[in-house]
């Protein structure tokens, strides 16, 4: 840590409060950050922490305090003064164009021209390397970003910021969308980009990530600093107390699973991608009652597709699958679900809700028209709402208000208006697609309590999951796929990392002595 | 519509009527002498309210068409060539059926909405099957039916002789409120002496507004209360979510467009069986459907609110015909202030801003969401 320069403030927000009407989203809140430190925002969800750097980006205008970055009083009113500061900011979501280079990408808004207005891509493309070089982000720059990886895409958002000017670097969840590998790498890249002096900001709720990267961490709870602390003298517990407001369990509380008979099969199942290759290949599993399967696997093995295919939303080129002993291979969604399977997708925002829909009328998305929602093709509102209330109350969404739009939640309670409506639904198999991304974790604890309830209750769960925390504390056998096919099947409690990461990334069980 | 959209639908209207004012003045006319023109155009005789309302009445039933079908995420470009259908059918049933009356309205305008219904549901097949773009598809289908109609017109049984239109409908089957009393003696003698509604009754007001209304309470009621809405909406707002939640996305699709065909295909009907009574040969398109765009897009796409939206639209249009005879500005004039408002109305930001402007002024409440 001999690289914090502790006499150099590069960054400090003093008594930030910012309001948008009646809701407080900051109070009066410091936060001091020092050249050449990694400095981490932790809060749940809607605590404020975006909307605390979006203030330093000069996305927001505060509605009062003060900002200065190196020492000077800074009226950041647009991104432009921002970035003249020498502040990046690296979204959740990256902002790139798909069908452009790396290159073009990076240079976009401020290409240089040689004679005659023509961009010098030439130039552009060596100083781009000499970055990538300087930082260790390695990216092809002639690649196109729709063939490169999140994680290079990352790499390009962050290179994008480094080339105009930015010694301040504002990352927004960069690991959210990254698998276990590309985590490590960016978290090295953090800690090269540091020790040539640069300072970064990292917005996070992954306490893991804050324990291996940042140096101090601020914690944010519902608009308000709760503390700066030096991260080596905190436990992950100490930090998600703070962030949560209460004491956290990390492990999942269950008792032996009760193991019933086989209630879905999966027989050699082959599914096809978006581009017309097989993905996932002649995969079969078989999962039984009262009990808790969990899927480890790195992105991108097949994985959605397989989950897709389960649930109708893809076709299946070949093989079987058996629910309860019918056969409901290329059903449709409807059937499916009728057959007693429901599912929590992996994307909440584009397949688990109508974002513009209200709270209620996401509840019935699937039963909308059935007795008692609908008549004869009418809707009956008012049971609508009484049910929708029902769940709000039982699942604790909030705000508790079944007219609300669901967009305007936030991720935690989004998902828990998905999961109200997947478990009222009864399921007899409940598949579970990372069904805690982008959650806190307080949300966390909460979705897994669930997940668990449902199991106990003598049903089947599936968990399609890339966090293999959660995969192996709340499995009770876990498999691994690897290319499409499941390559290993353990019982969790005989399971151990290190083999799971080793069958993860596509070693051989035969080879596991070495 | 919200508060804040009515507000906003305001100002894009006001500031519609001051660039008109603006090009007004620039060609050398006074706007307030203009503007009163039209006013006085529309309001000082009740055979102009009439005339207002009859033009109006397409545009409604157009203008929920569009926006019908924009609920479910469908862009209708289509129903100017729904209409045409439409008026096409009803013009062939209202002419060679023989039917006794009430009943040969009824039958001629479900026969022109099923004939647009199914017209519409063709952008809509072809959308869920192929998966091609339905602005592609109806706009050729809009052409379609022109040369389609315009071929139909020609064929010797159905065309007036020494006149580029179709033979009149029978007077069986015109929806003219009270035109066969206007034209007898008891009704000529009520009339002198009531000299407002004589006025009133004077253009060819009939049936289309009232069904227009309907149709704009019904098509709201269907959004709102019925399986069927909540599909078309799911469908409209998320097409990934309401496929995982079971709705089947191509049949929603082409429902869609068939309903939308069928109001426009409405319109049509209503149209021919209420004032023009023949379908004429066209040169070109005549308009009612691209107005319909514009209406939606003035009322937000709220099916009631195309009501007052289309009104506005007809009495604008109405209105400034008057302009070229009294003071000589053309109605051109009109076309552009039509234009920046829906101009306006397609730029909510810069309204939001200034609406935003006024609230902060006067330290007005973040308005809760619904």
């Amino acid at each position: 840590m001999n690289k914090i320069n502790f006499d150099n403030k590069v960054i400090e927000m003093k008594n930030i409060t910012k309001k948008f009407g009646d809701f407080t989203a900051n109070e009066n809140i410091d936060l001091t950050v020092h050249k050449g430190e990694i400095h981490a925002l932790l809060g749940e969800n809607g605590a404020g922490k975006t909307t605390l750097m979006n203030v330093l980006y000069g996305l927001y205008e505060p509605t009062s305090g003060e900002v200065f970055i190196n020492g000077k009083k800074v009226d950041v009113t647009s991104p432009n003064i921002a970035i003249k500061s020498g502040i990046g900011m690296v979204h959740q979501h990256f902002m790139l164009v798909e069908t452009f280079t790396v290159v073009e990408n990076i240079i976009l808004g401020m290409e240089e021209t040689s004679n005659f207005g023509v961009i010098d891509i030439d130039k552009a493309t060596k100083k781009v390397e000499e970055l990538s070089k300087k930082y260790g982000l390695y990216v092809d720059p002639n690649a196109k970003v729709q063939d490169i990886s999140v994680g290079m895409q990352q790499r390009v958002e962050i290179l994008k910021a480094l080339y105009r000017g930015a010694d301040i670097l504002i990352l927004d969840e960069p690991t959210a969308v990254l698998t276990p590998q590309e985590i490590e790498e960016i978290i090295q890249i953090m800690k090269n980009l540091t020790e040539q002096g640069k300072t970064i900001i990292i917005i996070t709720h992954k306490l893991k990530e804050i324990k291996q990267s940042a140096d101090y961490c601020t914690i944010i709870r519902r608009g308000k600093k709760i503390d700066t602390v030096k991260v080596d003298d905190v436990t992950e517990e100490d930090l998600a107390s703070m962030m949560v407001g209460r004491e956290v369990s990390f492990k999942v509380d269950k008792k032996d699973p009760e193991i019933g008979d086989v209630v879905l099969e999966i027989d050699k199942l082959v599914v096809k991608d978006n581009r017309g290759l097989d993905i996932v290949k002649e995969l079969s599993l078989k999962l039984n009652k009262g009990e808790i399967l969990g899927i480890a696997g790195i992105d991108g093995n097949g994985q959605s597709e397989l989950l897709e295919a389960l649930t109708g939303l893809r076709d299946i080129e070949s093989g079987k699958v058996i629910l309860d002993g019918k056969d409901i291979t290329n059903l449709s969604p409807k059937e499916i679900m009728e057959s007693g399977m429901s599912h929590i997708p992996e994307d909440r925002q584009k397949r688990g809700l109508v974002l513009d829909f209200t709270v209620a009328e996401n509840m019935i998305l699937e039963n909308y028209h059935k007795e008692p929602f609908s008549q004869r093709g009418r809707l009956n509102h008012r049971i609508i709402s009484s049910f929708a209330k029902e769940l709000i109350e039982k699942f604790d969404v909030r705000p508790q208000n079944d007219k609300q739009i669901a967009g305007a939640l936030s991720g935690g309670n989004q998902q828990k208006v998905i999961l109200a409506r997947e478990i009222s639904n009864d399921p007899e198999v409940l598949i579970a697609a990372q069904p805690t991304r982008g959650l806190d974790v307080g949300a966390i604890e909460y979705v897994h309590r669930f997940l668990v309830d449902q199991r106990d209750r003598g049903k089947a769960v599936l968990l399609i999951s890339f966090e293999l925390d959660e995969v192996m504390n709340l499995s009770d056998r876990i498999g691994v796929i690897f290319d499409g096919r499941i390559v290993d099947i353990m019982d969790a409690k005989k399971a151990d990392e290190k083999t799971i990461g080793y069958l993860m990334a596509g070693g051989g069980a035969e080879d596991e002595s070495e | 519509m919200n508060q804040n959209k009515f507000i906003e639908t305001f100002i894009s209207i006001a500031l519609g009527l001051l660039v008109g004012a603006l090009v007004l003045l620039i060609s050398g006319f006074n706007p307030v002498e203009a503007y009163g023109i039209m006013f006085k155009g529309v309001f000082s005789n009740p055979k102009y309210i009439g005339w207002t309302i009859i033009r109006s009445t397409p545009l409604i039933l157009t203008g929920i068409s569009v926006a019908f079908a924009f609920r479910t995420g469908l862009f209708n470009i289509g129903a100017e060539g729904q209409f045409i259908i439409g008026s096409l059918v009803a013009t062939l049933v209202g002419y060679f059926a023989k039917l006794p009356p009430i009943i040969h309205p009824i039958v001629a305008i479900l026969a022109g909405c099923i004939a647009a219904g199914l017209w519409g549901g063709i952008a809509g097949f072809l959308k869920a099957k192929f998966g091609i773009h339905e602005v592609i598809t109806t706009i050729m289908l809009n052409w379609t039916a022109l040369y389609f109609s315009n071929f139909v017109v020609f064929w010797k049984p159905f065309k007036r002789l020494n006149r580029d239109a179709s033979e009149r409908i029978l007077d069986t089957a015109r929806i003219n409120i009270l035109g066969k009393w206007k034209a007898s003696e008891a009704g000529k003698a009520f009339l002198k002496n009531n000299s407002f509604l004589k006025d009133f009754l004077n253009p060819p007001i009939n049936y289309g507004f009232l069904i227009a209304i309907l149709v704009a309470i019904l098509v709201w009621y269907i959004l709102k209360n019925t399986t069927l809405g909540y599909q078309l909406r799911a469908v409209g707002y998320n097409r990934d979510a309401a496929e995982y939640g079971g709705i089947n996305i191509n049949r929603n699709l082409i429902v869609s467009m068939m309903i939308a065909g069928a109001i426009s295909g409405l319109a049509g009907a209503t149209q021919v069986l209420g004032v023009s009574r023949e379908t004429a040969v066209l040169a070109a398109m005549e308009g009612y459907g691209f107005d319909g765009i514009a209406v939606a897009l003035i009322a937000s796409n709220n099916p009631i609110a195309c009501i007052p939206a289309a009104l506005l639209f007809g009495g604008l249009k109405y209105g400034g015909s008057k302009l070229q005879p009294t003071i000589g500005a053309p109605m051109e004039v009109i076309n552009i202030t039509i234009g920046v408002i829906v101009f306006f109305i397609a730029m909510p930001k810069l309204i939001q801003m200034i609406t935003s402007l006024r609230g902060k002024k006067r330290g007005v409440k973040v308005e809760d969401t619904k």
